[in-house]
């Protein structure tokens, strides 16, 4: 016992440092597995008010190029709306009743990253607006990210950025689908995985969202093909996408909330009970 | 005793806002980011009890970290410096640290020099494996360690020579 304690006193710092190191391992490792870091976000109240603040003055050094990305979006929503009034044939005559399958929420990035290997994005919209985790969130221009944590006032969105976001993507003029991953080089680049090799595809191609998962619905736009080649065993495209959305000024999002969402995922749990 | 806590719980607090809301943000050349808040661990004290410097860069590491959501990097990197500093002293410093009587402010720029880039180089190398977190890419983990460490080295630098106490 004596020797035991003395071991202890005599190595004190290099267990001290053992422990920390574990601690701070074991943090890691909870990042890189998707939806499981429970510890520690952005997402909380000193965190998140301080990002606020400051946004709060940051958010005028972009003002110019983000009023021009929300006009041109305008414009092109005012389109299809002027195009599609007149093929209407029926309308809603109680509008409470009536309710699409997406919900769409707006909100303002407060936080931006897109250095590291593992890029998160906060929100200045939490739970008492409805938000929670799995809601899909889409810019102007494209597809932005995930929703992982959310706390009162504050989200965190796990970006397409991020190595652990694994999404479902297609081309757009065929429905050969594949997994969107990220490689960690280069910001305005991501990687579409698992296309099968019959698939024909053509530099400059759109990639859009397949709307296989309940969290986007099909066709969002995500990029176009910049180039790609085949994977190592020959059977499954590597294509190197590059994004419509610059992912480096990102200021207005929406978070799309599938009303379906509960019960497409029941209906697949039972199904895997039933096999 | 009081006045050494004090400043350096001020400079904790510091250097925790402006890595957080500065240097995170320089973004050179697409990503390249110095992560100037080591120069804590740096220059801490060195006669002071050495658990006490490694549970410091713990908390300051994951103070960075709960900011930046990424887990657990910079606290691991920074508990490794911490608990090896006495060996990069040893190394950069010889005899003066030997004789426990280090002043950072006196000792001559070269070793200052490599104190700091050897500390710098191994903190990145620790940061930037932990996050990429994959054998196969250790050519991008070496290239991002290089890029961001010449960036920190050259801000601790200039850092400690524009706050530098002229004592004599």
């Amino acid at each position: 016992m004596q020797q035991i304690i003395n071991f202890i006193i005599r190595n004190k710092n290099f267990l001290l440092f053992l422990l920390l190191f574990s601690i701070s391992f074991v943090f890691t490792i909870q990042t890189h597995t998707y939806h499981k870091s429970k510890f520690f976000n952005s997402a909380n109240f000193l965190t998140g008010g301080i990002y606020s603040s400051i946004n709060n003055f940051t958010g005028y050094l972009n003002l110019k190029s983000q009023n021009q990305i929300l006009a041109e979006e305008n414009s092109r929503l005012k389109m299809l709306l002027f195009n599609s009034e007149n093929k209407k044939d029926s309308t809603y005559l109680d509008t409470i009743t009536y309710s699409g399958t997406y919900k769409f929420t707006l909100a303002n990035v407060i936080r931006n990253t897109y250095s590291g290997a593992n890029n998160v994005l906060l929100l200045n919209k939490g739970k008492s607006n409805g938000l929670k985790q799995d809601l899909g969130v889409i810019s102007a221009k494209g597809v932005v990210g995930i929703i992982d944590k959310t706390s009162k006032h504050y989200a965190t969105v796990i970006s397409v950025l991020n190595t652990a976001n694994k999404l479902s993507a297609q081309l757009k003029k065929t429905n050969h689908f594949g997994t969107l991953s990220w490689d960690a080089k280069s910001p305005h680049f991501v990687q579409l995985i698992d296309v099968p090799k019959i698939a024909p595809i053509k530099k400059g191609d759109t990639i859009i969202t397949s709307g296989r998962s309940s969290i986007f619905p099909k066709g969002i736009p995500i990029g176009i093909i910049h180039d790609f080649k085949l994977d190592v065993a020959e059977n499954y495209y590597e294509i190197n996408v590059s994004l419509f959305n610059d992912m480096t000024n990102i200021e207005h999002v929406y978070t799309i909330e599938n009303i379906d969402a509960t019960e497409i995922n029941n209906l697949l749990n039972s199904d895997d009970v039933n096999e | 005793m009081n006045n050494s806590v004090f400043l350096h719980t001020f400079r904790f607090i510091l250097l925790v806002f402006v890595q957080v809301l500065l240097f995170n943000n320089i973004n050179f050349s697409g990503n390249i980011n110095p992560f100037v808040y080591i120069i804590f661990i740096a220059l801490f004290p060195v006669k002071n009890n050495r658990s006490i410097i490694i549970i410091l860069s713990f908390l300051l590491g994951l103070t960075i970290d709960i900011f930046s959501d990424t887990g657990g990097i910079h606290a691991a990197a920074c508990v490794v410096i911490a608990y090896i500093r006495p060996v990069i002293l040893k190394f950069s410093f010889g005899m003066i640290y030997e004789h426990q009587t280090i002043k950072f402010n006196t000792v001559e720029f070269g070793e200052k020099l490599t104190y700091i880039s050897i500390l710098t180089l191994i903190h990145h190398f620790v940061l930037f494996y932990l996050e990429i977190f994959s054998v196969s890419k250790i050519i991008l983990v070496l290239q991002k360690t290089v890029f961001s460490s010449i960036f920190t080295i050259l801000l601790i630098i200039l850092m400690t020579i524009i706050f530098s106490k002229k004592t004599k």
